[in-house]
């Protein structure tokens, strides 16, 4: 056993300098220039090699599938919706139950909403196993190259994003706290700014975003609230570190908790308890008190209160919009090319979703700054709360529906109904009416 | 891995399918990736509350009655509806228009023929299935599509008009064949269908 040691010896000298090197190399690529806000580019290159890579394996699928004479899964596309059959009714007649019966049947085989709460279905294959409909064994060479993708993101992309996390969060917690610890002032609030945007920006490399952000000059101001279109837990992320924001939210337990408590030290958060998020004229007198000071950062509310994937624009709750200031509007849209971001709570947990996240591709997004909207004269909250979320469906190509995000989880109010049968009876009685006349 | 659609449904149940309802291969794959996703508690059936979950079919009028078309057997709580019996019931919506590339002369009467079609609406009517609509079924039915918003003596001499043109032997219900009979100039083809894409 005296060959032994030299070479085990050899081994941890190996490792050490790997290590080392790793190290380095991480810390020169991606934490220095995270911290200075600057980019070499490399996101994007890799973008542009893994887009021609995915065309050409859904071009591989697509043939394999013409030889098999297999017919592909496509998403769904909708048939021509139904006509207004009952427009030309006038009297009840016992052919009047097909509009219904139809109408009932094609929301059964595809409707708006339930589609809105999981992933999107995809055209191409982004080689990844867990958003392919059509994966069969095609091909060798596929079959090579996703088995390859797979050992890049779990040997190689994930580790170094774990570790990208780690530190990032760390160093919000140990940066905010200590910075807590100064007078408030112009230092506190410089200072506070600086290792906010760094830490994120860290994030933001931990997951491989490659974020285009348009119309900067629209970016929110203080004393301003900003909404946006939600989607998952990254959005934040996305946006903050591109600028500072207050933010909202529910005190949660653990590792969260922990990260919240920090933060507001260094600068004013708006966290609430969980008894206190019922009272809604708490959360609008504190939203309002914040919005007044000048000196507070913007808040950065996601109103319609549940994620969506990212498809459709959902209702928009109006107690943000009640209160008064300039709103900033903000569109997120994701390129679901790379990697699905949305987060299903009821599928995945918090900690799946995210490790989930960091094996994927890339986060692929862009960001729109729309011009700031206020509320008009004669315009109620829920009429600014529409305006305000027609602009963001427009912007980011996302459908816009009247639907109520709490549909995910509860159902549709009895009112809904009432009105489908208020328009019916008009349609009866009416004649009904007319013929009284006659 | 979760459940894939073409997966966890062999072919021989795909070919089956085909040949009772008439869905070509790929509506078949569509359609039951749909199911699944309807099917929250993920057991392969569908109960009636997988379907009120869907927001357009609960504040249609006349949802429950659709919902109860899927579940033949009775009208009891625990029902479930499997894939199979779900395409069954969706197969009367097919254009009939697709039937004449399978034309098979043996064959029994496919499930979307103007006579299925017209069977399934008067179901939909026929709430005690006693295969005939009496007044009453008739006045249950209008009081679901009109709310409160019609007073019952309006909707009383509707349902009297309504019976009075259709009843022919004077039993003051509606029989099946009378209801053919009162629907045999609408276009029920038309109305009774819905376009598929491929």
């Amino acid at each position: 056993f005296q060959d032994f040691n030299p070479f085990d010896n050899l081994l941890c000298i190996l490792l050490g300098i790997s290590f080392t090197v790793w190290f380095t190399l991480l810390l020169v690529f991606i934490i220095v220039p995270a911290i200075f806000g600057v980019s070499f580019g490399i996101r994007q290159l890799y973008m542009k090699t893994l887009l021609k890579i995915f065309e050409w394996a859904t071009r591989r699928i697509e043939r394999g599938a013409k030889d098999k004479n297999h017919p592909l899964h496509k998403p769904y596309s909708n048939g021509d919706g139904s006509n207004r059959d009952l427009d030309s009714a006038s009297e009840f007649e016992m052919s009047d139950i097909f509009y219904f019966c139809r109408r009932g049947v094609e929301s059964i085989m595809d409707d708006e909403v339930t589609k809105r709460f999981s992933a999107e279905e995809l055209e191409s294959w982004n080689l990844l196993t867990r958003s392919n409909y059509n994966f069969q064994h095609i091909s060798l060479r596929l079959t090579v190259l996703w088995g390859l993708g797979v050992v890049i993101r779990y040997g190689f992309l994930l580790p170094l994003r774990v570790t990208l996390a780690f530190t990032g969060v760390g160093l919000l917690v140990v940066l905010t706290s200590i910075i807590g610890f100064l007078p408030n002032g112009r230092t506190k609030n410089f200072l506070s700014e600086k290792v906010h945007l760094m830490c994120y920006r860290i994030c933001v490399r931990a997951l491989t975003a490659i974020i285009t952000y348009h119309d900067s000059e629209n970016k929110p101001k203080n004393g301003g609230i900003c909404v946006a279109n939600h989607t998952s837990p990254i959005d934040v992320i996305i946006l903050a570190s591109d600028g500072c924001y207050a933010m909202v939210g529910q005190i949660h337990g653990g590792l969260m908790g922990v990260i919240q408590k920090s933060m507001v030290k260094a600068c004013p958060h708006i966290w609430f308890e969980r008894s206190e998020v019922k009272d809604r004229h708490l959360v609008a007198k504190r939203l309002s008190d914040h919005v007044e000071d000048k000196t507070k950062l913007p808040i950065l509310i996601f109103p319609e209160g549940t994620c969506i994937n990212n498809t459709s624009v959902m209702m928009f709750k109006k107690g943000s919009f009640e209160i008064g200031s300039t709103v900033y509007p903000v569109a997120i849209k994701y390129d679901p090319r790379f990697g699905d971001a949305f987060w299903n709570s009821s599928q995945f947990g918090m900690v799946s979703y995210l490790l989930r996240m960091m094996s994927s591709w890339a986060i692929v997004c862009s960001v729109w700054y729309l011009p700031p909207m206020s509320r008009e004269e004669g315009e109620d909250a829920v009429q600014f709360a529409n305006r305000v979320k027609a602009a963001i469906a427009r912007q980011g190509g996302l459908v816009d529906l009247l639907w109520d995000g709490g549909l995910k989880r509860g159902k549709v109010k009895d009112t809904f109904k009432e009105e489908q049968q208020k328009l019916y009876s008009k349609m009866l009685v009416g004649t009904q009416e007319d013929r009284s006349r006659s | 891995m979760g459940s894939r659609a073409s997966t966890l449904l062999r072919e021989e149940e795909i070919e089956e399918i085909k040949k009772e309802t008439g869905f070509s291969h790929s509506q078949i794959t569509r359609l039951y990736s749909r199911f699944t996703s309807l099917d929250k508690g993920e057991n392969g059936t569908l109960s009636r509350e997988d379907f009120q979950r869907i927001p357009e079919l609960a504040i249609n009028p006349l949802g429950d009655r659709i919902i109860n078309a899927f579940f033949p057997e009775g009208l009891d709580r625990e029902d479930q509806v499997n894939f199979r019996g779900f395409m069954r019931t969706l197969a009367h919506f097919r254009p009939i228009e697709d039937n004449e590339k399978n034309k098979d002369p043996t064959a029994s009467e496919p499930l979307n023929s103007r006579t299925n079609k017209l069977l399934f609406a008067f179901r939909l009517y026929d709430l005690d299935r006693d295969d005939k609509i009496s007044r009453d079924e008739l006045l249950q039915v209008l009081r679901m599509m009109v709310g409160v918003n019609i007073s019952d003596e309006q909707l009383g001499s509707i349902a009297d008009r309504t019976i009075q043109e259709a009843d022919q032997n004077g039993d003051n219900s509606i029989s099946f064949n009378e209801f053919i009979k009162v629907l045999e100039k609408v276009d029920v083809e038309q109305k009774m269908s819905i376009r598929f894409l491929h």
